[in-house]
Formats: C-alpha cells, sequence, structure tokens
C-alpha cells in the first residue's frame, strides 16, 4: 500500500465518512480515491479544489497564509479537505453523523506523512 | 479542614442525594482546593445533571482552573435548564469579552439586567465593557464585568492592548465582516499584519466563496450551506450566512478552538440579521 492510499484508508475507517480523496489543488484532478458505490470522485475533486482555491486566496487578501483545513458544512452531510503539500489536497465526504473531531484528526495527520 | 468545609462533607456523606455538594463546591472552590472542588462538583452533576446551579458551580470552578472553554460549556448548559441565570449570563458575557465579542458580551449582560434591574454590579460591567476597547490587567482586577468570575480568569485576562485575542496579523478586536452577495462589504471591518484595512479586499472574494460553496453541497446532495470552518496558522474563520443574500465572516486567532468561533459567528450573525432589519 502507498502513502496516497494508506492515507485514504485511514480516513475511510472514520464512522461515518462515506469517502475520501486525494485531488490535486491546482487543476482538481483525482489522484487516488476510496469511495462508497454512486459517489462521483471527479466532482467531489473539482468542486473541493474550486471551494479551497477561493478561501486561499480570501485568507491571502486577509494577509494570512494558506489554510490548513477547511470544512464545508452542508445540511446533510460535510466536505472536509486538508491541504497538504505539492499542491495536493485530502478531501472527505462526510455524513451528519461523522465523528468530525476524529475526522479532522486523521486527515491532517495523513496529509502531513504525504510527499 | 475547616468547620465549615468539614461540616458540609460530614452531611453530604450521610445525605449523598441532598444539595450540600453546591455549598461544599463553592466553599472548596473559595478555598482554593479546586480539584476537590471538582470532584464534588461532578459527583452532584452526576445525580442532577439537569440542575442548573450545579452547571454554574461547574462553570466556576473550571474557570478558576483555567478551563475557559469548558467554562462556557457549563454556563452554557446552565442556561439550558435556567434561561434567566444571572450568574451563567455574566460568566458568559465575561468570556465573549475576553474573546473579543463585545456585542455578544453586551447582549448578555443586558439580558441579566433585565431579568434584574436593581443589579448595580451588571450596569456597571455593561458601562465598562461598552467603553473598554483595551482593559488593563489592574482595571480588570479592580473593576470585573463580573463579581462572580473566578479569580484566575481576571487575572489571565489579556494584557493592556490586547482586549481581544489579537493575532499576530493584527485582527483582534475587529474581524468581523458582513459582505453583500456581490462582493461588497456593508459592515464590520478586518485588519491586515500591518493594520491595513483588508476589508474590501477580502470582500470581493468571498461572494465567489459562498457560490462556490452553494454549488458544492448542491451538487454533492447535501443540501444547502450552513457554515465553513477554515482553520490557517494566522487565525481561524468561520462563515455563516446571516440572509440568503448575505455573508458573515469572523476571525479569531487561532488558538480559539473552532466550536467556540462557530458559536461567536452565530451570535454575530444574529446581530448581523437585526443591524439588517434596522436598515430596511
Amino acid at each position: 500500500m502507498n502513502a496516497a492510499d494508506a492515507a485514504l484508508e485511514r480516513v475511510t475507517r472514520v464512522p461515518g465518512v462515506r469517502g475520501s480523496l486525494l485531488i490535486s489543488g491546482t487543476d482538481g484532478l483525482v489522484v487516488a480515491e476510496r469511495l462508497m458505490d454512486g459517489i462521483d470522485g471527479r466532482a467531489i475533486a473539482a468542486l473541493a479544489a474550486n471551494l479551497v482555491r477561493r478561501l486561499d486566496r480570501a485568507t491571502s487578501r486577509a494577509g494570512m497564509r494558506a489554510p490548513t483545513f477547511v470544512h464545508l458544512h452542508g445540511n446533510s452531510g460535510s466536505v472536509l479537505a486538508a491541504p497538504g503539500r505539492e499542491d495536493l489536497v485530502l478531501v472527505a465526504l462526510v455524513g451528519v453523523d461523522a465523528n468530525l473531531g476524529l475526522a479532522r484528526v486523521e486527515m491532517l495527520d495523513a496529509v502531513g506523512h504525504l510527499a | 479542614m475547616s468547620d465549615d468545609i468539614r461540616a458540609l462533607t460530614t452531611r453530604l456523606a450521610e445525605e449523598p442525594n441532598s444539595l450540600a455538594f453546591l455549598e461544599l463546591g463553592e466553599a472548596l472552590r473559595r478555598r482554593g482546593q479546586l480539584d476537590s472542588a471538582y470532584k464534588v462538583a461532578r459527583g452532584g452533576l452526576s445525580r442532577y445533571p439537569a440542575l442548573a446551579d450545579a452547571h454554574d458551580l461547574m462553570a466556576r470552578i473550571l474557570g478558576d482552573q483555567g478551563d475557559l472553554a469548558g467554562a462556557f460549556d457549563a454556563w452554557a448548559e446552565a442556561l439550558r435548564f435556567d434561561p434567566m441565570r444571572i450568574g451563567a449570563l455574566k460568566g458568559i458575557a465575561f468570556l465573549y469579552f475576553r474573546a473579543g465579542d463585545v456585542p455578544a458580551a453586551l447582549e448578555h449582560l443586558r439580558r441579566a439586567a433585565d431579568i434584574d434591574p436593581d443589579d448595580i454590579s451588571i450596569a456597571q460591567a455593561i458601562e465598562r465593557v461598552r467603553g473598554a476597547e483595551a482593559p488593563s490587567p489592574s482595571a480588570e482586577s479592580a473593576s470585573s464585568p463580573e463579581a462572580e468570575v473566578p479569580v484566575t480568569v481576571l487575572s489571565s485576562a489579556a494584557p493592556a492592548g490586547r482586549a481581544a485575542p489579537a493575532s499576530a496579523n493584527g485582527h483582534g478586536e475587529n474581524g468581523v465582516l458582513l459582505v453583500d452577495g456581490k462582493g461588497l462589504r456593508l459592515n464590520g471591518s478586518l485588519r491586515g499584519p500591518n493594520n491595513e484595512d483588508v476589508g474590501d479586499r477580502v470582500a470581493a472574494e468571498l461572494a465567489g466563496v459562498s457560490k462556490e460553496a452553494s454549488r458544492t453541497t448542491k451538487l454533492l446532495g447535501l443540501g444547502g450551506w450552513s457554515a465553513i470552518a477554515v482553520e490557517a496558522p494566522d487565525g481561524n474563520l468561520f462563515l455563516v450566512a446571516p440572509t440568503p443574500d448575505t455573508l458573515l465572516l469572523t476571525v479569531r486567532e487561532s488558538s480559539l478552538p473552532m466550536a467556540r468561533l462557530g458559536l461567536i459567528a452565530e451570535r454575530a450573525a444574529k446581530d448581523a440579521r437585526d443591524w439588517l432589519g434596522r436598515q430596511k
């Protein structure tokens, strides 16, 4: 198992996580994914990358460094994103019943171990 | 062991289901025996989980122990069971004040004043919070917004010039920005690292963020979006939409737990809705 798969494995083990992906932050392409059936990884990747880029610009405008973790709260679930090194972003799609605290910790740790 | 504590301990041992734990816990807290006070309060809470007095006691003990987040939660619980509990309102007001959220602090103090208009200490606290943009340690210990706030909470208050959780990039007291759907600032301010006003530039970016968030949650079948929490090395950001056409950004230092920031943002969103209502 390579580092990317190991990262995805850690995140998807968290209760309530429907899937996770490693994406390219610049173009929103999927690098690796581990998703439940019926979930379109390409859509998540593109949307999450756009959102993270927007937030990156907003923090930059505020004179702040780039985000390290993003949590988009939806009414019936959330998108979590942890930007890492070399333009990689670890993304997770989680349900309303997910253990968000654990998912966050696992994602931050996992993305820190990626090259 | 003093006589009063000995007597209360004996009474609690004889009647473990009594409310003697409230007096004993408070007596221990006042004597600085915080670990013992905590154990007594925790035991009482296990028997009376819906008792506002017990949560209030726990909040004061946690505050003395320096666990301000825990104190906040405990006072919030006290208010859940007794919305008119003045001690909890004043305690939360002080914690909001310390976090730099003056509007929320004032709102809680005003609620307390509505409940007990004759309490002079509340009126004094309101005046002080209104005028205190940069409280000094001496001022805080001399006239705190809340006489019952734990001593250690007061003594650990921010030094002069840092009434709000001023972060390295200078956000501090400002740090709330209300933006319309076109990316124009409606209210609030945001300062950059060199104290320059970055509000308009950030506002311009936020309109795009709101649209992107809506698109993302809709296309992923998550319904609408309710909030965006962003962690960054220089501070935490929390975005909510007070109305369908506006976006509110709250920025605080990164040491403030995100869940607390979310509470502050919700309160700010309520203020924003009130403010927007008054503009119409």
